[in-house]
Parts: structure tokens; sequence; C-alpha cells
């Protein structure tokens, strides 16, 4: 069946202002949106720019909002959309574009390095692993599903209007560590997001949750920081008054 | 159109090639002493390891009782005896001390209920030995490999592209690459470079590896006159998603899956009494494609059936979520209820850039280093797998030979110079990429690609013969010819991916060269590599490995010597 695709396009080198280019193709129904833009770029554009790698939902490179939700595009069929009418892409919002889908992605890179992302346990390791039950490790489990697809970051409204704000999936991450029962940084990380850039710019508008590929409840492991950082300073207060 | 202005010059002592699991470990190991730059093709936590799902063997032996000794004769056994077996005993031997590592580096192993890494069965292994994070094994260790660079200060290149090493007087002194955002060349001066650039299922047709798995490092060392190793060996994964290639991890099976075919028989059985459904996987790939030739496909179709329906919806959402959910997503099957269609898909390359034990590249039979050059991965032939490779074997290889390479490197870097900026030594790649941008020719790179996809799909993929290889030899050659002829609609420097497809059709066309080449030479049967007209193994005149360079009229075969220490080749049963 023939579908029309309305799509972003700007190309930096042209000085040319951004422009929407319709394209019609013969499509099937279960279609990955990504095959749809590849038979364009293959068959009939070869300047249409977009990222992808992995093809099956697991590698984070091809968000890009279809229809106007942030949607992988490897993991977006014809068919889940609707039946009729224009399918419409364009680039992540919030991110500045750098040439037709491709955002430039370096300061959603930056937040989350700001969190420090990496595992911190100083203790002599022991000769083998390290214990973890199957509930302590339960409890990180969502967290370590992102793949820093960026979706949920670019569909929240206080990130587009405040970039101080580390975003959803900075904040995550810093989840991630600070509930890993092994990790020893938690008060280091609760520290830095105790911070106007933290957990309290969040108004829990659930754009996150509602556009993340991996269904991870980042509205709600934000709350999670939220009281953490309370209880955070309650245990140094308990400490201080002793 | 612009030319393109000389190149940017960048110095490090150390210069890794990929940002997979290998390039991290190693990158990670010699940060401890050394100034250390990563280059990648895409954002590191975007490199193929990351879809790996089922798991990483070592012998832990937290389920049942296993051992090191175990684990090594299941690989050399795995790999049809074609595996150097003073390698596998590095490989098996230190596994579980690199597990225990990437624990302590924080990676989320699931857990037994006492706390412990949890296990599960694997195709060909004897114990239950693989180490898994749920069906995501893969993503936690590359996420957490990438965190631990970021601790270390390690300097990223992200979305740089390596075209051709810089090789002077024998030894290797850097890169040329191509900055995918901006555009424009760039000279990466290095005492040491390490190709961690991965696999190359992108040759074939159906495959479960990503868009960027094109084999760019085997295709600049097979440039740069480095002979490439046993090519011909690719494995085929028994289960991938119909039609699409997606992959359903072997754990599928290890949790008790079974293949059906078109009269509901669990066919394996047939073919492998013992292990049945958990068979290594060239058994079992041969065994799905022999049911289909037999018309014994579902409805006569080209797929059968994997069937995991007993384990009940707790155990399937638990332990394979992922898989759930991608053929929930791509073919609307919920595989609570009904069986997944699946189809063997190119999954692996045995084959690579030779090295040794140390990650060091060598040319020839005596182990002749190239000073500077290093490779690790599934670019690199240490060679552990041989034939075949066992399941959860590959994340284990990464880790392990990343490792000892970016160890191997810090211990050599003394010795070696930091090369002086010669200016001329990108001039050849800047003209290839001016060609390529101004061809005014008729063909598309995505033309071209598709047609060498089904070529290497139907003539040397599960089984080949002389025929069908010389058809394929002759095919190629056609296409190679037309590939001169190919033009670029995209004229910009700017996010030019186009370029970029244009540049991986040319590793892939030599790669599918190589690969040919050494599957026509070898006329026998073992692991991966079935001639139909050869069907047995024939250890008297095969049993070494093949070596291919690079020749003025195309590959030049040669081989070398298989190190058997142990175990001596036996009938290969399961
Ligand atoms: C779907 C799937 C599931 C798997 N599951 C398992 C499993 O459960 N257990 C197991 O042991 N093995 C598994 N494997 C195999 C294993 O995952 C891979 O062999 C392994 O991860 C390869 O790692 P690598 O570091 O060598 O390469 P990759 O992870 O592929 O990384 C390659 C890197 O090189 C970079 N690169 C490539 N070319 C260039 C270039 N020209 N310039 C710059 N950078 C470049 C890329 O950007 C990337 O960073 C699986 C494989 C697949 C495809
Ligand atoms: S939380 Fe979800 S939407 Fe956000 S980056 Fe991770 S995977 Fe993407
Ligand atoms: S291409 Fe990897 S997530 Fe879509």
């Amino acid at each position: 069946m023939e579908r029309c695709f309305k799509i972003f396009r700007f190309d930096p080198e042209n000085g040319s202002v951004p422009l929407y280019r319709e394209y019609r193709i013969d499509v099937q129904p279960d279609w990955r949106i990504l095959d749809c833009i590849h038979e364009i770029k293959w068959k009939l554009d070869g300047t249409l720019s977009f990222r992808r790698s992995c093809a099956h939902g697991v590698c984070g490179s091809d968000a890009m909002m279809i229809n106007g939700k942030n949607r992988l595009a490897c993991r977006t069929l014809v068919r889940d959309l609707k039946k009729r009418g224009v399918i419409r892409i364009d680039p992540l919002k919030g991110f500045p574009v750098i040439k037709d889908l491709i955002v430039d992605s370096d300061a959603f890179f930056e937040r989350n390095e700001a969190v420090k992302p990496w595992f911190v346990n100083n203790d002599r390791p022991p000769e083998k692993e390290r214990l973890q039950s199957p509930e302590e490790r339960d409890r990180i489990d969502e967290p370590t599903k992102c793949i820093l697809c960026g979706s949920c970051t670019s569909a929240c409204p206080t990130y587009w209007y405040d970039k101080a704000y580390l975003g959803p999936a900075a904040l995550l991450k810093a989840h991630r560590f600070i509930f890993d029962s092994r990790d020893q940084a938690g008060e280091e990380r609760l520290e830095i997001l105790n911070d106007l850039t933290g957990p309290y710019k969040c108004h829990t508008i659930f754009n996150c949750v509602e556009t993340c590929p991996k269904e991870i409840n980042v509205t709600g492991a934000i709350a999670e920081l939220k009281m953490e950082i309370l209880r955070s300073r309650l245990r140094k207060k308990s400490k201080s008054g002793r | 159109m612009t030319t393109i202005s000389s190149p940017v010059l960048h110095r490090h002592d150390v210069l890794i090639v990929g940002a997979g699991g290998a390039g991290l470990r190693a990158a990670l190991e010699a940060s401890d002493g050394a100034d250390v730059a990563v280059l990648s093709k895409v954002f590191p936590s975007r490199s193929h390891t990351g879809a790996a799902q089922g798991g990483i063997a070592a012998a832990l032996g937290n389920v049942d009782d296993d051992s090191c000794e175990k684990h090594i004769f299941d690989t050399v056994k795995g790999s049809d005896y074609l595996g150097d077996q003073d390698a596998i005993e590095v490989l098996c031997s230190e596994a579980p001390q690199t597990v225990y590592e990437l624990e302590h580096l924080g990676v989320p192993f699931s857990r037994l209920p006492d706390g412990r890494i949890s296990q599960r069965p694997f195709g060909g292994h004897s114990a239950t030995r693989a180490c898994h994070a749920a069906d995501r094994t893969g993503h936690v260790i590359l996420h957490t490999l990438y965190e631990h660079c970021l601790r270390k200060e390690v300097r990223f290149y992200s979305e740089y592209y390596a075209l051709s090493l810089i090789r002077e007087e024998g030894s290797v002194e850097g890169v040329v690459a191509w900055d995918v955002v901006h555009g424009g060349i760039h000279l990466f001066h290095a005492k040491a470079v390490l190709l961690a650039t991965g696999g190359y299922g992108r040759v074939f047709k159906t495959t479960s590896n990503a868009h960027a798995n094109t084999g760019d490092g085997m295709a600049m060392a097979y440039a740069a006159g480095i002979p490439l190793e046993d090519m011909e060996f690719i494995q085929f994964h028994p289960t991938g998603i119909y039609k699409l290639g997606i992959l359903i991890t072997e754990g599928a099976r290890g949790e008790g899956g079974i293949l059906l075919n078109g009269h509901a028989e669990r066919f394996m059985e047939r073919y492998a009494p013992s292990m049945k459904d958990i068979a290594p996987r060239d058994v079992v790939s041969r065994a799905i494609y022999r049911e289909i030739r037999e018309n014994r496909g579902i409805g006569g179709k080209d797929y059968v059936h994997l069937d995991i329906r007993h384990m009940g919806k707790k155990k399937i959402l638990e332990k394979l979520p992922d898989i759930h959910s991608f053929a929930l997503t791509y073919i609307g099957v919920d595989a609570i209820r009904e069986p997944i269609p699946v189809q063997p898909t190119a999954h692996y390359a045995m084959g690579g850039i030779p090295t040794d034990v140390d990650g060091r590249v060598v040319v020839d039979d005596k182990g002749t280093p190239v000073p500077g050059l290093y490779a690790a991965g599934e670019c690199a032939c240490v060679s552990v797998h041989g034939g075949n490779r066992l399941g959860c074997n590959s994340l284990l290889d990464i880790v392990v030979f990343g490792k000892r390479a970016g160890r191997r490197i810090l211990t050599d870097i003394g010795g070696l110079g930091m090369p002086g900026p010669a200016a001329d030594v990108a001039d050849a790649v800047c003209l290839r990429i001016e060609d390529l941008l101004s061809g005014s020719g008729e063909e598309t790179a995505a033309g071209i690609r598709s047609l060498l996809q089904e070529v290497m799909m139907f003539r040397c993929s599960v089984f080949r013969n002389e025929q069908l290889l010389r058809e394929a030899q002759a095919d190629l050659a056609r296409l190679r010819t037309r590939y001169a002829g190919i033009r670029i609609m995209d004229r910009g420097r700017v996010c030019n991916t186009d370029l970029i497809e244009a540049w991986e059709l040319g590793d892939l066309l030599s790669l599918a060269e190589t690969m040919v080449a050494g599957a026509l030479a070898r006329k026998e049967s073992r692991g991966a590599h079935f001639r139909e007209d050869y069907p047995d193994r024939d250890d008297e005149n095969f049993l070494k490995h093949t070596l291919v360079r690079k020749g003025a009229e195309g590959p030049e075969i040669s081989y070398k010597p298989v190190v058997i220490t142990r175990f001596q080749p036996r009938e290969r049963t399961y």
C-alpha cells in the first residue's frame, strides 16, 4: 500500500531554511518506520540523514518524533500508526538539529556524566562475587534497561525551557546507582542532585514515562529520588545532632 | 563541490578503534598508564555488544558442578578442533576471574536466591555456565565498561569513522579517519593502535547484526597487507525471527525451549540425541535447513517453530523479557501463548585479524608481530572459536582478550616511538573520498549492497559447494566492477551517511571475497563451514588455519598450523 511520509529536512551546508519534504512509497503494515526511511534513502533520496544501528530497539540511535510522539523508528511499525493520512517525522524536540533527523546530543550526554554515572565501592572486593539478593537486584532492574535514546529528556517541557535541568535520563542513571545495594557513593550523588538542577525540577508531567521505549517508570524513579534526598537530609541531621 | 581541506592532527599514546566490549575493556586497562583515545563510528553505548542477550560463559559452578577443564574441552570440541588450545586454555581459565571482576565493576548480573550470580545452560556447554543479566547481558556489560572509562577520563571521539591504517615500514603508526558529524579528514598518530571494530554480519541478507557491523577493521588490516585468518567460518545462529533475522537468544532453549518442525516433531532428537536443542549452533542450523529442505518446515515454508510456552508466563517474563517483547512487537507473536517462527540468521565471524593471546597482530605461522598494531574482539582471530563458536564465549573473549591487549600495550609502549606527522599519509584516502563524492556513475551503494547480501546468502551460507562458490566468485567480480561506477547522492560534508554507506560497502565486498576464497580452498566440512561436495572433516589435509592475503590478482591463500596441546581431534557428536 502507498503511504505518504512528510519528513523534516534541514541542510546546514546549503544555507537553506528547514522545510518538510513529502515522499510517497509502497510499504507493508509490518514494516518498521526505519525500513520506510531506509526505502526512501536507498531508492529515492540519498541525502536524507538519520542515525540507526541495531534495528531492533536496543541501541538507542534512532529516537525521533513520529506523528508527534517520540519513538524509536526501529520499534514502531506502520501498523502501529493511524491507518490513513501522512506519517510525519521530525527530529527530537529540544535538541539542536544538525542535519535532517540528526540532532546534537552532546548536552544530553554531558548531563548524564554529571551524576557520576559509574559504580563506586571502595572496599577490597571479595575473592568471588559480591552477594546481592534477587530482591536487591530487582530494585535496579528498570533503570538498567535504559538505552540512552534521549526520548524522555526530549519530551520533557521542563527541559525545553530550563537547560540547567539534568533531565529524566540523567536522573534515572543516578537512580540506578543510588539504589544499588552494592554502591557506596549514594550520598555524594544525592548531594549533586540536591540542587536546582535535580529532581525538584520535575513537575510530574509523565511525558517521559509515556514516551520511553523501554517502558521505564522514569517519573516514579524521580519521585523516589526526591524522597531519598529528604531521607539523606534527615540522616545527616540526626548524625550532627548527636 | 569543495575539495577536502588538510587533515586535522591528533596524537595519543594509544588509539583504540571501536567502543564495544573489546575496545572499552582494553581502554580501561591501558588508561592505567597511558593517554588513551577511543574512536567509534557510533556513540559507545550504541555498539553492538549491547545487543548480546544470553550471557557470558565462566565455570563458576554456582548452579551445578563445573570446572575450567570442562569449559576448555567443550570449547575445543565446539570449535571442531580448529581452535588453538593454548589460547582456549587462557580464555577458559581466566573466565571466572573475569566475570568476578565485571561484578566488582558493578555489572548487575541476575542473582540466585543466595545472592550469587545466576547461571543457565547454553548450547554446547556441558554444565550450567552462562552468567547473565536477564536477556540483556551485553547491554549491562557495555554500559558498565563505558561508565568506568568515563571515570578514568578516557578521551572519546564518537562518530568518527576510521578509514585506513597508517603503515610505515612495517609498523603501524596511526589511523586516518572521517569526522562523520562535521565532515573532514583527521589524522590520528599513536604509538599503539588497537582494532576492536566487531563483526560483519551485514554481508548477508538475513542477520542478527546491526547496520554498523560491516567489518571495517578487518578490511582496513587486509587493505594494509595484513592477512586475515579463517574467514570462511561464519556462524549462523539457529533462531533468528523469521524474515527479520532479529535474534532469539539460545538462552531461550537453555531455559527449556524446544524446536518443532511442521509435523510438530522435536526434530533435534534425531540430530543430536544427547544435547538435543542445545547442541552447538552449526549442528542446529544445519538441522533446521535440512528439515526445511525435506519439506518439514512450518506449512512447507522456510522456517520452524521455537516453543517456550511450557516455561509459563512468570518465568518467560522474568528470564526472557526482551525476547517476549521482540516477538510481540515485530511479528505480533505472544510467546507465552504461541510458538515463535524462526530461521537461521548470520550471526558471528569466527575468523578475523590473526593475533596472539596478548592481542598482538601476527602475520604468519612464526608469530611475527606487526609493531604497533593490536586487535581484540570479534574482529580478531586468536583463535579461540575455531570452526564454530560456543554461545556466551564471545562476550568472554572480548573482555578477556580486550584486557590482555590493553595490558600488553602498556608493557610495549615504552619501546614504541611516537611517529612524526608525515603530512602525505592521508593523500590517498582523501583522493578516494573525493572520487566517491564526485562519482558520476549510475550505481547506488544500496543497490549493490542488496545484491551482495543475496549472493552471500544463497551461495555462501550454511550449505556450500564448488559450483555455488564459483558462481559467488563470479558474482563478486561483477559487483566489484559495478562498485567502481558508484554515485553518491549526498554531496555534502555534514552527516553524510550516504558516503559512509558507500565506504562500508567497499569493505563488505573485500571481506566477501576473502570468505569465498577461503571456502573454495577448504575442501572439507568443519564446524560452520559445510561443503556438500566434501561432507566430512579431513584432519589429514585441513586441520590448519587459513590465511588470506590481498594479492595483485585477488585473495591469496596460505595456511598455518593449529595449536594442539592436550586434546587430539576426535569425532564430534552431541
Ligand atoms: C544479537 C546478538 C546477540 C549476541 N549475544 C551474545 C551472547 O549472549 N553472548 C556472547 O558471548 N556473545 C553474544 N553475541 C556476540 C557478541 O555480542 C559480539 O561478538 C561482541 O559483542 C562483539 O564485541 P566487539 O567489542 O568485538 O564489537 P562491537 O560491540 O560490535 O563494537 C564494534 C565497535 O567498533 C566501532 N567501529 C566499527 N567500525 C568502525 C570504524 N570504521 N571506525 C570507527 N569505529 C568503528 C563501532 O562503532 C563499535 O563501537 C551476540 C551477538 C549478536 C549480534
Ligand atoms: S529512560 Fe527510556 S526514554 Fe529515557 S533515555 Fe532511557 S530508554 Fe530512552
Ligand atoms: S536502531 Fe538501535 S534503537 Fe533503533
